[in-house]
């Protein structure tokens, strides 16, 4: 099983490798938002070409080790690294997507704002590195926990576009620039969905349970359900 | 191997005075539904002279389903196999111990004849064995002939069921007169199919039955017993999980002799509960 | 070099060694050539349409034949084999099918002892059961001598002829509820029955030839026999008594009776070597 096992680690090193490029797109679009950074912005959006790269590497190397019929354990890892793929290639999409805001604001005049972007940023961020990390120690626990976060991301998204949506009535030559970051925040509650999505995939690869669409966030979901499911 | 007088022949009511007049049933399927439990062991224990091969082993077989039996070699899944159709009879050191249920009957009973049982329970094997001097037609029948059915208009149609059944039908229909070796290896095991199929068991037995044949062969004989476990109970032993995976609805996990696991194939394959499970299916051991 | 000097030796040691297993092989293919060509020069010019349908002359009168003996041959071989088949093949059934192990082993010693008594034994045996309280010779104990020589024989080829069917089969039939016994008559006994018909005839070749036993229980007879319980003509017997007499003709006519002897074996192993090379061109 050495062969096989070697391919699964293969497979495993190239989903954290694209994680960590799409991480650092986040972070250096964050960056450009807020520093006001052309050239840092234009970097982002020339590296999305890498992640979508990965993606399709990903998938063709699960493919190739789902033909070998793998069982058990080893098939829900391959099914949860497609999927995480998936989710990672959007996160990149998304920071393309902010990045081609933070150009356009780069180049028109600074806007002094009292909203939570930063604050979105900052969470949207930890969450996608802890889910990361979560699937790398395959920490079940872990990944739970920040499931919940997701709708103090969504919550904060909203207050922002609130503001947003009273400073551009109130100032109506602000509007430009408050509609590019109403798309910085939504991309930004976005990245935080694809990273619960993430989460959701590691609890599957580790406990065998499907939690997507679980409605509602209650309580049982912050908590290990028995042991020997099923 | 030396062949031991059936214990049941030194019992009065001995059966080489006369045959049993037991002729099989004209239903086509039995009558069984599914979810039912067909065979069930309780505390099944099999010595081998002092050599315990099977550890009191507790399993309940559904009803018109495939249950799959997986495990490395020399856990006893074959010995198990065998114990549900009194084939330890035959073997004069083999103890059984514990109780075995077809159907809510105890087949090791005082009064159970193990003929009778071998009947409602048939067994197809590894290599497939179609008697050399027998055509087709008549390895098909020779279950029901040397019961005591003879009219020939039964004989005929229970041969095209049969065939039909078994997929084979329309290969050999023009030809049931030529010797049942002419035909592949592939055919040879659905014509043994066929022939066990023709005394309308219940339940039906396969010991690896694809482990002979090439792949094409193998895959047609699963998509057989696909079709067959609409009307009949189907216990496959195998050593290919992943064959265990495409066609079973239940597996047990078996290891030195001890049942370690036993559930539905779905969850067993993607997750086991006990970790010897997950290393035996991932390849990981055995 | 050394090296060389023993590969040479090997290479002539090699030469050698097949030079002479040759040789002794060819010579065990002489003594049967010369039994041929004796038999065929003298017995040849015997043989004839008289030898075949007249029954012996007396002493003194030319011609006649040794219709009787080849009759009394057939008819004693026929009892032998009413005795001698049935129960080596019942026999060789159980050996292999039923039983236990000590038994078995009990049996078959007992079998391989028998079938290196020797056959005078046989015949002052049967003399002392058969002949003796019935008070005259007969072709009943001819019978019953060379049937019980059949036996073993049959018993032990038939043993394993059946001990070479798959368990496989067994199991098959077994599995699908067919009682043992008729696994055993119809599934393993009809798959060996060539085998077992080869048995049987190898050993009615056998004892075609035996002489010793029939002394003391055939007997010989100048002419017909008509019931069992008269004594009765075998061809070995005859050629004996023709072979040890002072009478030319009746020399002469013993070489015909041993050509037809030796001819008549010679068949049945040949039709042996035939129904089994057939056996073994199917796959078996």
């Amino acid at each position: 099983m050495a062969h096989f096992d070697q391919e699964l680690s293969a497979l495993r090193n190239l989903l954290l490798t694209m994680a960590s490029h799409a991480e650092a797109a986040v972070r250096q679009a964050v960056d450009a938002v807020i520093n006001r950074d052309y050239d840092l912005a234009m970097q982002v959006r020339g590296g999305d070409v890498a992640i979508d790269r990965f993606e399709v590497e990903v998938d063709e190397m699960a493919i190739r080790l789902l033909s070998k019929a793998p069982l058990a354990g080893d098939l829900r890892l391959i099914a949860v690294t497609m999927k995480i793929s998936q989710n990672l290639e959007r996160v990149g999409d998304e920071a393309t997507k902010i990045a081609k805001r933070a150009r356009d604001l780069s180049q028109e005049a600074p806007l002094k704002l009292i909203v939570p972007i930063p604050k979105i940023a900052e969470l949207a961020l930890q969450m996608l590195h802890t889910s990361l990390d979560a699937f790398v120690n395959q920490d079940a626990a872990a990944a739970r926990a920040l499931i919940p976060q997701d709708k103090v991301v969504d919550a904060l998204n909203k207050e922002v576009h609130r503001q947003l949506a009273n400073q551009m009535i109130e100032n109506p030559e602000t509007i430009a620039r408050c509609l590019n970051f109403m798309v910085v925040a939504k991309s930004l509650e976005r990245i935080a969905d694809h990273a619960k999505n993430v989460a959701e995939e590691v609890v599957f690869l580790c406990e065998a349970e499907d939690i997507r669409h679980s409605g509602k966030t209650n309580a049982a979901a912050l908590s290990k359900p028995a042991e020997g499911s099923a | 191997m030396l062949m031991t007088i059936e214990p049941e022949k030194l019992r009065p009511g001995n059966p080489m005075v006369a045959p049993r007049p037991a002729l099989p049933r004209d239903k086509a399927s039995a009558p069984a539904e599914r979810g039912q439990s067909a065979v069930s062991t309780r505390e099944l224990s099999i010595f081998f002279g002092q050599n315990q091969v099977l550890k009191q082993v507790n399993l309940e077989v559904s009803a018109k389903a495939v249950t799959a039996i997986i495990g490395p070699s020399g856990c006893g899944k074959s010995t198990f196999l065998r114990a549900l159709n009194r084939m330890h009879d035959l073997v004069p050191i083999a103890r059984v111990q514990g109780q075995v249920r077809l159907f809510g009957e105890d087949i090791y009973g005082p009064q159970v004849e193990a003929v009778q049982i071998r009947r409602r329970i048939g067994m197809v094997f590894q290599k497939y064995n179609p008697f050399p001097t027998m055509s087709i037609g008549d390895n098909v029948t020779v279950g029901l002939r040397l019961n005591g059915l003879s009219k020939r208009a039964a004989l005929t149609e229970r041969t095209e069921q049969a065939l039909t059944m078994a997929a084979l039908w329309d290969e050999v229909k023009d030809r049931l007169d030529a010797p049942a070796v002419s035909l592949s290896g592939g055919q040879q095991q659905r014509l043994c199919i066929a022939r066990a199929l023709a005394v309308q068991p219940e339940v039906i037995l396969m010991d690896e039955p694809a482990s002979a044949l090439d792949p094409l062969a193998t895959a047609r004989i699963e998509d057989l017993i696909l079709e067959l476990k609409k009307n009949y109970t189907i216990i496959i032993v195998t050593h290919n999980m992943q064959q265990a995976a495409r066609i079973s609805d239940e597996t047990a996990f078996f290891y030195l002799g001890q049942l370690v696991e036993f559930g539905a194939t779905s969850k067993l394959f993607t997750n086991p509960s006990k970790k010897q499970t997950e290393d035996y299916v991932t390849g990981r051991f055995g | 070099m050394p090296a060389l000097h023993h590969y040479r030796r090997r290479k002539f040691v090699n030469a050698l060694m097949q030079v002479v297993t040759c040789v002794c092989a060819l010579l065990v293919v002489v003594p049967l050539c010369l039994v041929f060509y004796h038999v065929l020069k003298l017995g040849l010019g015997s043989v004839n349409w008289a030898f075949f349908t007249q029954l012996p002359k007396p002493v003194g009168e030319a011609g006649g034949g040794m219709a009787n003996a080849i009759v009394g041959t057939f008819e004693l071989l026929g009892l032998a084999a009413l005795i001698g088949v049935p129960v080596g093949v019942l026999g060789g059934i159980y050996l292999s099918e039923y039983g236990s192990a000590r038994l078995n082993w009990a049996i078959r010693f007992a079998a391989d002892v028998l079938n290196g008594v020797p056959s005078i034994i046989w015949g002052m045996v049967v003399w002392a059961l058969v002949v003796v309280p019935l008070k005259t010779f007969s072709a009943l104990a001819g019978g019953i001598v060379l049937g019980m020589m059949m036996i073993p024989l049959i018993m032990r080829t038939t043993e394993e002829v059946l001990r070479l069917v798959p368990n496989g089969y067994r199991e098959a039939a077994l599995a699908l509820g067919i009682p043992q016994w008729r696994t055993i008559v119809q599934i393993v006994v009809r798959t060996a029955l060539k085998g077992i018909a080869t048995g049987v005839l190898l050993a009615v070749a056998r004892v075609s030839g035996e002489t010793a036993p029939l002394l003391f229980t055939a007997f010989g007879n100048r002419y017909w026999n008509h019931h069992l319980s008269e004594p009765i003509a075998a061809l070995p017997l005859q050629i004996f008594n023709y072979a040890i007499s002072a009478y030319e003709d009746w020399i002469r006519q013993a070489w015909a009776g041993a050509l037809v002897l030796l001819l008549f074996v010679a068949i049945i192993n040949v039709s042996v070597r035939v129904l089994t090379r057939d056996k073994l061109a199917r796959g078996g």
